[in-house]
């Protein structure tokens, strides 16, 4: 009975792309004037007193975190948005009646949000390169960690484009959890420079895991090894992966 | 082009559905629908029109019961059954800024098709669309929204086509190009099933109509034998003077007494060949009774429900 739908999830992605390009200068000239204000702030205010940090330049310690943050921020919000606004209109009614899995619909919004998401971080690679020099040490793997990080927070925000009642509950989780949870977790220093207790409780936030495995992918050092970085972020997309099959089992929020 | 003998498009068996809430939009319902008949539901709202629907289309989750499409069960074989049918719902929901044709064209991508523009092309203009084809929808009437819904809906070339309430709320231009689109489907064998609370509009367009009220199909007749059936009329007489008794003379019309004695009512075929009402005048006349007024009555749709469920009942 299964003939992949790739022509329905190439529409879907293809929709998503072309909201995309109408937005596409606000899409992409917010990141680049937000990580030039970072660069301003930190990089200059911080950085002039804090050298570097692990032998590191503070300026260039700081690109991974960066990049991160606006990564987190924008595959939640480009996922989260693409599947709550037909909810919203009521489109997704056609959604719904179209010979679509659950698999074909996922791989289509989430691909286009991923896709986005990975463009923003590029751009924010770029500009940061204007303020201060990125060397990348393996840059395959960072593009790989970009694309892994990018899907899973992806999946996340699909989950809550669907759970979301409405356009402020979009924004909680984003604002609520996930940026304190970024700030908190090592973005924008290392955490060895916390005292204890401090440093063992930020262990507990899963976000130092996915920041350093992505600093790492740059400067070769990190917190905390890379494997288990790997391993936490593939442990969180593997819970959004179960919390999307169990959406789409129940029809939770879709159907009635 | 409807084929008696053929295996229904639609089959469904026993398809109940509770909603959360504890609502019980359908109670049991088992319909067949022959391929290319054109097939109305008719009910009050609430009686489960667009619930049964959904369930078909695969918005609502069923309760219990089975229903196939073209032989292909919508749950387990839900692609091939989905694949076979459009929707044009009863709410207008459209995208705000995609432009007309690549939101028709979007639709065709989603069932999996092939991109065909000159079908798209053909499709627009059979809907007086091709001159708005570059424009956002947000930018159209909510008429010219509707007949996006419908392009959306046909894009993909199903041959099971549900329209939720086509006319509520649409202008007679638009009704007109509506049964003219209908009409032309089923030309190309397409299957039509509509919901409408409208009994005209079952009757004008449709083969065979569904009486659906309270979640359970009441009835499933052809238009003509129900319309026979159930299109009554009343015709009130107010009397000039009041009569103790219908009088003898009049006794083959079944009158009623009413209002004490100052009217008469007959109740009568309105399509009938001989309503009875010409003859009626003309007795009522030698009898020496004269009248001040007159009226009919065409009866209800709740007049009609009241009367098949009380039938029901009764059997």
């Amino acid at each position: 009975m299964s003939t992949f739908n790739s022509r329905g999830v190439w529409a879907i992605y293809r929709f998503e792309m072309h909201r995309f390009r109408r937005t596409v200068w606000t899409g992409l000239a917010v990141p680049v004037i937000t990580t030039s204000l970072y660069f301003v702030v930190f990089g200059s205010a911080i950085g002039s007193r804090m050298q570097e940090v692990g032998g590191v330049d503070y300026g260039s310690f700081i690109v991974p975190g960066l990049i991160m943050l606006s990564l987190f921020n924008e595959s939640i919000f480009n996922a989260s948005f693409a599947i709550h606004m037909p909810r919203f209109t009521g489109t997704i009614y056609e959604l719904l009646s179209a010979p679509l899995s659950a698999f074909e619909t996922v791989l289509g919004y989430v691909g286009a949000a991923a896709t986005k998401a990975v463009l923003v971080a590029l751009v924010i690679l770029g500009t940061a390169n204007l303020f201060v020099d990125v060397e990348v040490a393996h840059p395959f793997l960072m593009l790989l960690f970009l694309l892994l990080v990018a899907v899973t927070f992806c999946l996340f925000g699909f989950i809550v484009g669907i759970w979301a009642k409405g356009f402020e509950q979009l924004q909680i989780i984003p604002l609520l959890i996930v940026t304190p949870l970024t700030f908190l977790g090592g973005a924008f220093y290392s955490i060895d420079m916390l005292p204890e207790p401090w440093r063992t409780i930020t262990l507990f936030n899963p976000v130092v895991y996915l920041i350093n495995g992505f600093r790492w992918t740059f400067f070769g050092t990190a917190d905390v090894a890379a494997g288990v970085s790997l391993l936490v972020t593939a442990g969180f997309m593997l819970l959004c992966l179960g919390v999307i099959w169990w959406i789409f089992r129940t029809g939770y929020r879709l159907k009635a | 082009m409807q084929q008696a003998d053929a295996p229904p498009v639609i089959s469904i068996r026993g398809l109940e559905k509770a909603y959360a809430s504890g609502h019980r939009a359908l109670n049991g319902v088992d319909l067949d629908i022959a391929p290319g008949e054109i097939f109305a539901l008719l009910g009050p709202n609430g009686a489960g029109k667009t619930t049964l629907i959904s369930i078909v289309c695969g918005l609502v989750t069923a309760s219990a019961g089975a229903v196939t499409v073209g032989g292909h069960d919508i749950v387990r074989d839900y692609r091939r059954a989905r694949a076979l049918i459009g929707l044009v719902p009863q709410e207008l929901h459209t995208d705000a800024f995609e432009p007309v044709r690549s939101t028709v064209a979007f639709s065709r991508g989603l069932f999996g098709r092939p991109a065909d523009p000159k079908l798209i092309e053909r499709l627009l203009r059979d809907l007086s669309l091709w001159d708005k084809r570059d424009a956002q929808i947000r930018e159209l009437s909510g008429g010219m929204k509707r007949r996006v819904m419908i392009a959306k809906a046909l894009a993909h070339e199903p041959r099971v086509l549900f329209l939720d309430e086509p006319t509520a709320g649409v202008d007679v231009e638009l009704r007109r190009d509506m049964w003219a689109l209908v009409r032309s489907l089923r030309g190309t064998g397409v299957t039509i099933i509509l919901t409408t609370h409208y009994i005209e509009e079952a009757e004008e367009m449709a083969d065979r109509v569904g009486v659906i009220s309270g979640g359970e199909l009441i009835v499933v007749e052809e238009t003509a034998a129900l319309m026979r059936k159930l299109g009554r009329k009343e015709l009130t007489l107010h009397l000039a003077a009041p009569l103790a008794a219908v009088p003898p003379e009049l006794a083959d019309w079944n009158l009623e007494l009413a209002d004490d004695g100052r009217a008469l009512r007959y109740r009568f075929d309105a399509r009938a060949e001989r309503t009875g009402v010409p003859s009626l005048l003309a007795g009522l006349a030698r009898a020496g009774l004269s009248f001040t007024d007159l009226d009919t009555r065409q009866s209800s749709l709740e007049d009609i429900f009241v009367d098949l469920v009380r039938e029901r009942r009764a059997a």
